[in-house]
Order: C-alpha cells, then sequence, then structure tokens
C-alpha cells in the first residue's frame, strides 16, 4: 500500500510541476499577480508531495518490505536499520528521488524566502525551477520508478555494497546532492535575469545566499567524500582524480568562481555577464555529474547504475538545460546593461583573474576526464584513461597564481587601485612569508624545496586571512572594539575560508612530500618502523560482527615516546561475499598513524600477515581546512545584509491586487 | 565582434554534445584487435618483488602449453579492484591468469595486491610502458586470452565482469584447452 501512496504522490508532484513550469512565466509575462501567486503555493505543494512519497521509500526500507523490488535488491534483514534506511539514496532510483525531492525543497525556499525579491523575477526562477523538477520527475516515474513491485516476494534481499554501509557514506551523497542540485537555483536565477533582460546589483544580491547554499554542502560533501575514501578504501590516499571525484571538483570550482563574481556584480554592477555564465555552467557541470555517474561512458569505482538508455535522457536533459541557457545567452547576454568600469589593478580585475583561474582549472579537470570519450569519437581504436600525473603536471602550475592572488585580492581597493600603495601594503607579509620559505628550506633541506614552497603558500593563505581581520580591527586610530564587533558576517567568512583554503594547502603539501609507507608480513610481536612511526603487531583474532566475519589484529604504535593501540580488522560480509578492511587510524594534529591488515601470507621468516603501515603527516588540515571553508560560507551566508534585502523600486503591483484592465 | 564572444559558449556546447552523444553509442566493451589470431608479441619482463631486478618476471615465451589469460592492470587504475574478485574466482577455478603492471611502481603494485590479494600465476612490471605499447593497451584493465600456441584469441577492454567470464571467456578458455 505504501508503495502505490508513494508512487502516486511521485505523479501528483509531477503534475503540479507541469503547472508550476507553465503558469508563473506566463503570469510574469502578462503581468498577472494571480498566476504568479500560483508558483509560490505550487513550489510549496510540491515539496510537500514529493517529501511523502520519499518518506514512503524510506518506510518501505524501514520495514524491509521485499515486495519492492528496489528494497529486495538493495537491503538485506542482516543490515542494522540506519544502514537500510540509508541504502534508500544508496541506489539509482532512490538517488533521483532524493534529487527531485531536494530541487523541490530549494524550490520551496525560494517561495519562503523570496518575500524581498522582485515578484516577476521570483515567478520566472520558479517556473525555470519547475521545468528542471518536470524533466527529473519524469525521468524517475519512467526509466526509473522507485515503487515497483516484485513478484515473487524474496524472504531476504540482496546486500547494499559493503563498501558503502558507512556513517560516512551516509551524509555523503545527501551532502553532494544539496550542493549539485542548490546549483539549480542559480541556474534558475540566470535564466530568469536572461528572460527579464536585468542582471542589476539586487539580482546579484538575491542570487548570492543561494550560491552559498548551494556551495557550503557540496564544499562538506567533497571534504568528507575525501575522508571517506581515505579511511574506507583502505589505500591511505585522499584525492584520486576519479571521474567521480572530477565530477563534484567542477561545480565546486565553478561554483567557487561564480560566488565571488556574484560579489563584483553585487557591490559594482559590472561582471553580470560573467555571473550568469558561471551559474550557467555550475549546474551544467552538477548535471554532467549525474551523467557520468548513469551513463556509463567512464569506468569508475563509483559507476553503481549502468545504464546507456538512462543515459540518453539524461543527455537529453543537458542539452534542454544548458543548450537552451546558452542559446538564450548568445541572445540576451550582450544587451545586458553594463556596470561602472574599472581599473586594470582593482579588486574587480583581481576577481576577475580569479575567475578566469578558476575557469582555467575546470577546464583542465573537464579534459583529463573527458579526454577518453572525446579521443574515442576521433579515432576509435583509442580507449586511453588520464591518470595523475597529468593532473599534477597541468594543475599544480595553474593554481599557484591562483593561491597567491587570493591573499593579494582582498588587499586591493575597489574601482582602482595604485601599484605602489599595494607594494607598502604586501611588503610585511611578503617578507614574512619569504623568511617563512627560507627558514622551511634550511630546515627540510634543497631536496624539498616543492614541500618548503607549499608550507610557505599555506602560511601565506593563513596570513594573508589574518591580515583581512587586522586591517578591519586597526583603523587610523588603533585597535577598536567597536570595528571588532562590526565586523560583518561576510568578512569573517572570507577569513576562514581563506584561511581553510591554506591549511588544505599545507596539508596537501606536506602528505605529497613527507608521507611514509611499509608493506610487509607481520607475525605477533614484530615490530616495524615506517618514518617515525613504529608499530609492534600484539596479535590477530576471529570475531564475528552484526552481518560480517572479520579478521582482527591489534597493535602499538609508538611515536616519540607516545604509545598508543590501534585496531586493524578484514571483514567479509557473509551474504555478498564481498571484502573490505578496516584501517585503525591514531589521529592527532600533527599527523596520522595509519595501521591496515591485508591476506594472510607466506615469507622467509614462515607464515605471518600482511600489513600497511603508513604515516601521513598533517593530512586532517586537508579536512580541517574544507571544513574551515565550508563554515567561512555558512558564515557569509548568515551576513545581515541578506535578509534585509536590497534597496528596490516596489514593483507597481502588491502581490493580492489584480490590475483592472 | 563582442556579440561572438556570447555565442562562443553554445558553440562549445554543442560540440561536446555532439561526442557525449557519441560516447553513448559506442559499446565500452567492444574493440577490435590487431592481434586477435597473431601470436603474443615478445617480451622479457622483470618481476615486481623488492629483490634486486625485481625477481621472477614475465617472458612471453612462456606462454605455450596451455591457454591462459594475461590481465594488464595498475594499482592507479580505479576499475582494477572491482574487476580484482573476478580474477581471484577465474584463478580459483583453475584457469591460469598472469599479469603485467603498467606504468606502475612495483612497490604499487605489491602494495595493491597485499591489499586485495595476489590470483596471479605470474607477475612482469612493466614501469616504461613499452610491452604495453606493442600489446596495443590503451587504458587499465585489459586481459588478452592466448591459447595454447601462445597466439591472442580475444581481448577484454576494462574489468571483467562475472558475465563477461561466465558468458564469453570461459566458454572460450574451455574451448582452447579442447584444441589441439
Amino acid at each position: 500500500m505504501l508503495a502505490e501512496i508513494g508512487h502516486f504522490a511521485l505523479i501528483l508532484t509531477l503534475l503540479v510541476a507541469i503547472a508550476q513550469a507553465a503558469l508563473p512565466m506566463l503570469g510574469a509575462i502578462r503581468g498577472d499577480a494571480a498566476l504568479m501567486a500560483f508558483g509560490r503555493s505550487a513550489a510549496a505543494l510540491q515539496a510537500l508531495l514529493i517529501a511523502i512519497s520519499f518518506g514512503c521509500l524510506m518506510t518501505l526500507f524501514g520495514q524491509a518490505d521485499f515486495s519492492v523490488k528496489l528494497v529486495a535488491n538493495h537491503s538485506a534483514l542482516s543490515q542494522p536499520l540506519p544502514y537500510r534506511l540509508a541504502a534508500t539514496w544508496g541506489n539509482h532510483e532512490g538517488s533521483m528521488l532524493l534529487w527531485v525531492l531536494v530541487l523541490s525543497i530549494y524550490g520551496a525556499g525560494i517561495a519562503r524566502f523570496g518575500d524581498n525579491l522582485r515578484v516577476t523575477l521570483q515567478a520566472r526562477i520558479l517556473s525555470v525551477q519547475a521545468m528542471i523538477s518536470v524533466a527529473f520527475l519524469a525521468f524517475a516515474l519512467f526509466t526509473s520508478n522507485p515503487f515497483e513491485r516484485l513478484f515473487p516476494v524474496p524472504l531476504d534481499g540482496a546486500e547494499l555494497n559493503p563498501l558503502l554501509q558507512d556513517p560516512g557514506l551516509v551524509f555523503h551523497p545527501p551532502l553532494l546532492y544539496l550542493g549539485y542540485v542548490g546549483f539549480s537555483v542559480t541556474f534558475s536565477f540566470a535564466v530568469a535575469a536572461l528572460l527579464e533582460g536585468r542582471a542589476d546589483p539586487a539580482w546579484a544580491r538575491w542570487m548570492r545566499p543561494w550560491v552559498l547554499a548551494a556551495w557550503v554542502p557540496l564544499t562538506c560533501g567533497i571534504t568528507l567524500g575525501s575522508f571517506w575514501a581515505y579511511y574506507e578504501l583502505g589505500w591511505g590516499g585522499w584525492w584520486f582524480w576519479d571521474p567521480v571525484e572530477n565530477a563534484s571538483f567542477m561545480p565546486w570550482l565553478i561554483g567557487t568562481a561564480l560566488l565571488h563574481s556574484a560579489i563584483v556584480t553585487e557591490k559594482r554592477g559590472s561582471l553580470a555577464g560573467w555571473t550568469i555564465l558561471l551559474a550557467i555552467l555550475a549546474f551544467s557541470l552538477s548535471l554532467i555529474g549525474t551523467f557520468l555517474v548513469r551513463s556509463g561512458i567512464l569506468t569508475s569505482v563509483h559507476a553503481f547504475a549502468v545504464d546507456p538508455e538512462r543515459g540518453v535522457f539524461i543527455l537529453a536533459m543537458i542539452i534542454g538545460a544548458t543548450g537552451t541557457a546558452l542559446a538564450l545567452f548568445a541572445a540576451r547576454a550582450p544587451m545586458l546593461r553594463s556596470g561602472a568600469l574599472f581599473g586594470s589593478i582593482s579588486r574587480e580585475s583581481g576577481l576577475t583573474f580569479n575567475n578566469l583561474l578558476l575557469m582555467a582549472l575546470t577546464a583542465v579537470v573537464f579534459l583529463g576526464t573527458f579526454y577518453p570519450v572525446i579521443m574515442e569519437a576521433v579515432s576509435p581504436t583509442n580507449k586511453i584513461s588520464v591518470g595523475p600525473p597529468y593532473y599534477n603536471l597541468v594543475f599544480v602550475p595553474l593554481v599557484a597564481p591562483l593561491l597567491i592572488l587570493v591573499t593579494i585580492g582582498p588587499m586591493l581597493s575597489w574601482k582602482r587601485d595604485d601599484l605602489a600603495v599595494l607594494g607598502k601594503k604586501l611588503l610585511v607579509p611578503v617578507a614574512a612569508i619569504a623568511a617563512l620559505l627560507a627558514g622551511l628550506t634550511l630546515w627540510l633541506g634543497a631536496a624539498q624545496v616543492v614541500a618548503a614552497l607549499g608550507l610557505a603558500l599555506g602560511g601565506w593563505l593563513v596570513l594573508g586571512a589574518v591580515l583581512v581581520l587586522v586591517r578591519r580591527w586597526w583603523s587610523a586610530g588603533g585597535f577598536s572594539w567597536r570595528l571588532v564587533r562590526t565586523t560583518p558576517a561576510a568578512t569573517v567568512g572570507l577569513v576562514l575560508a581563506h584561511a581553510g583554503l591554506g591549511f588544505t594547502t599545507a596539508g596537501i603539501a606536506t602528505m605529497t612530500s613527507f608521507a611514509a609507507e611499509k608493506i610487509l608480513v607481520m607475525r605477533p610481536g614484530e615490530t616495524a618502523v615506517a618514518g617515525p612511526v613504529s608499530v609492534t603487531m600484539l596479535g590477530a583474532e576471529e570475531v564475528d560482527g552484526a552481518n560480517y566475519r572479520a579478521l582482527r589484529a591489534r597493535f602499538t604504535v609508538s611515536q616519540n615516546g607516545n604509545e598508543r593501540a590501534l585496531v586493524s580488522e578484514r571483514r567479509i560480509y557473509t551474504v555478498s561475499g564481498s571484502q573490505t578492511t578496516e584501517a585503525g587510524i591514531g589521529v592527532s594534529p600533527l599527523g596520522n598513524q595509519y595501521v591496515a591488515i591485508g591476506d594472510v601470507q607466506q615469507d622467509a621468516r614462515g607464515q605471518g600477515l600482511v600489513v600497511r603501515i603508513y604515516w601521513h603527516p598533517l593530512v586532517g588540515w586537508i579536512w580541517f581546512g574544507g571544513l574551515l571553508m565550508a563554515m567561512g560560507g555558512a558564515a557569509s551566508l548568515a551576513d545581515r545584509r541578506f535578509r534585509i534585502g536590497a534597496p528596490q523600486v516596489r514593483s507597481p503591483l502588491a502581490p493580492n491586487l489584480v490590475p483592472a484592465e | 565582434m563582442k556579440r561572438v564572444l556570447f555565442i562562443l559558449p553554445v558553440i562549445a556546447f554543442a560540440g561536446l554534445a555532439a561526442f557525449l552523444g557519441f560516447g553513448l553509442t559506442q559499446d565500452p566493451k567492444e574493440l577490435p584487435s590487431q592481434l586477435i589470431d597473431r601470436p603474443l608479441p615478445e617480451f622479457v619482463l622483470p618481476g615486481i618483488t623488492d629483490a634486486p631486478g625485481g625477481g621472477p618476471g614475465l617472458a612471453s615465451a612462456s606462454f605455450k602449453g596451455e591457454p591462459r589469460l594475461l590481465n594488464v592492470w595498475a594499482s592507479w587504475c580505479a576499475a582494477c579492484p572491482q574487476e580484482h574478485p573476478v580474477l581471484e574466482r577465474i584463478a580459483a577455478e583453475g584457469f591460469p591468469v598472469y599479469g603485467i603492471a603498467w606504468k606502475d611502481k612495483p612497490e604499487d603494485s605489491r602494495a595493491f595486491l597485499a591489499r586485495y590479494g595476489d590470483p596471479y600465476s605470474g607477475m612482469g612490471s612493466d614501469f616504461p610502458g613499452r610491452t604495453a605499447i606493442d600489446l596495443g593497451v590503451t587504458g587499465a584493465p585489459e586481459t588478452f586470452v592466448v591459447d595454447k600456441k601462445g597466439r591472442v584469441r580475444f581481448k577484454q577492454i576494462g574489468p571483467i565482469s562475472p558475465e563477461v567470464w561466465e558468458g564469453q571467456i570461459r566458454p572460450l578458455m574451455q574451448k582452447l584447452r579442447a584444441e589441439a
């Protein structure tokens, strides 16, 4: 019964979305306030219906109702309840349902918190948002109905991929979806602006919180995904340049550019064309991310639903959304009024340069990801994939100038700045970082100059962030508490995000240069050393878990006189027979000790366990930096000026009045 | 002039969409190999152990007498961990699987096998990637079916799925075993 209710609610949602796609747009064109108001009610109704549908599916998973095909295929009785619930979105059909749920929640958000928006703009945004809904709802209903029944009903279901049975993965996809789908709002803003032929500072100010609302969860999602890969895949790697990782990284890069470009449009009215283009691209890349995972065009660890037919549908959606939006951009953007001019040395030009670099980085990742597809089309016998060496070679030289610019940018004044003035401001930080670099080179040795450069760059970013606060708090009259108290949340956001980037950079540089590893066969009582870490194996025994059997090995790890106990497991999941490794990780601010066991093996001294020992210096900084960035975004989102709205000329029609014809 | 700049994104996108559409029409699994029914190109590769010279390696001359699988893989390849359980199963079913670690540092290859288990009867390290060029390898993983006389009879692009093993490669291996 629940399955039918869910299915029915899904069909109703589609009908509501179709109406919402057409009517408010019509209302905006004809100036009909009633039709525009319909958009707001429809958006709320759509969110309610899809929430019912999603709730039904989740309950079905909770009840382990194997008469529903999806439940039978993706959960088993032996699975703990939280993971059975998480299995709702751990598969293609369910994750599509989650996608439309998030989409309509954002839609309802525009309806609810868009009071200060121009009504015609809001109506158009809601219409465009509903068009995207229609496409995805049709996709869910016609190619991947989650409520399909199964007969005969099996006694137990097939298990969720055990790699995915992990708290990290319970939250990873919803966060990414909040990010991906969040960019649908900025996409709708961009298309609505093109349709209205107006992209002014007020428009940019309305859009900015939505960019942040997408960027913050996307940042969290990527950070969490990287952390998950680190401890669950048992490799000790934190980024693999896997196509699906790239698929989440590209919208992030473009989203970051959009965030900064929108600032220029908001403060100075310039770069409106850029902002619109970036908003279109951010969502398009999110769609392409989905396309990658679902179509099987690129092989990847993540590809759990490989189906060309769905690929065709998603490709059609991408062409429909991106193609139409870009065509509209080509037709309308040249007519947008451009804002104030700015000098070649100014904060505007700094942010433009930042945008160009971020676009170039996205292009690099894009090319690396799609090179195989493009090469194959050019010469069919050529199937290749591009590995980490390409990214290291091309990505790093582009990232370095960007990171240097991050600290300089906030020092520049709007409109026009002077090189001599800038030079004076830069004197102290450049000297400080040069001293740091020299010190690091002496300490680490000339061979580690790359690591020293990376660490110095991290220091440069953190220092730059701190200097923003210093400049804010110390005015001509000295330090003042009044200035501290009145610091806008957006400034705090800038400081946190830029400092976070610095921590991430330092972490990556150290990890890349100083990680130590050792792989060997060990027996209880033996000791091995990797880098500064010394590991002694205490013993190994078989244990039983909820739905797996495991070999568990216990270790003592000592470093600089501090000892701690670590445990690593090799699990075999009884239903599916798949194996996973649970690494033992000793976390500390300066680095992680990482111990993972493998097979039983013979070596010259007899039988033992294969043990991998890693020392990962500052690896935690990579994720700490990511979290700081997300917190920075959240702080910006809390800025008061987004709530009070932009000064604007009220639309001549009050919402409830219908003009006399 | 300025207008042209605004049209550029949509043109670039049209090109990309064409490529993606084309990509969809391609079956990623099927690809002809120049080597089918020809002898395996000659190679002598070092092993991947930490002994000097890499220990016992792999040579094309040893592909005689019984049909074998030659799997080209790498620790950096994203699809290889997916394929690995299938290789272990193939080895457990008694079909010999040999490996070439392509453009992979021996210590990384060792780490991979330590983590996922080692189904290979023999392993050669092709760190420079020369042998892979002779084999016409275009990506990892790829697997060649080599018959009793050392001729390539089939090439699998991408990971061997359980379906491909049961439906295509195992029947072929059984047929090759029965061949004179």
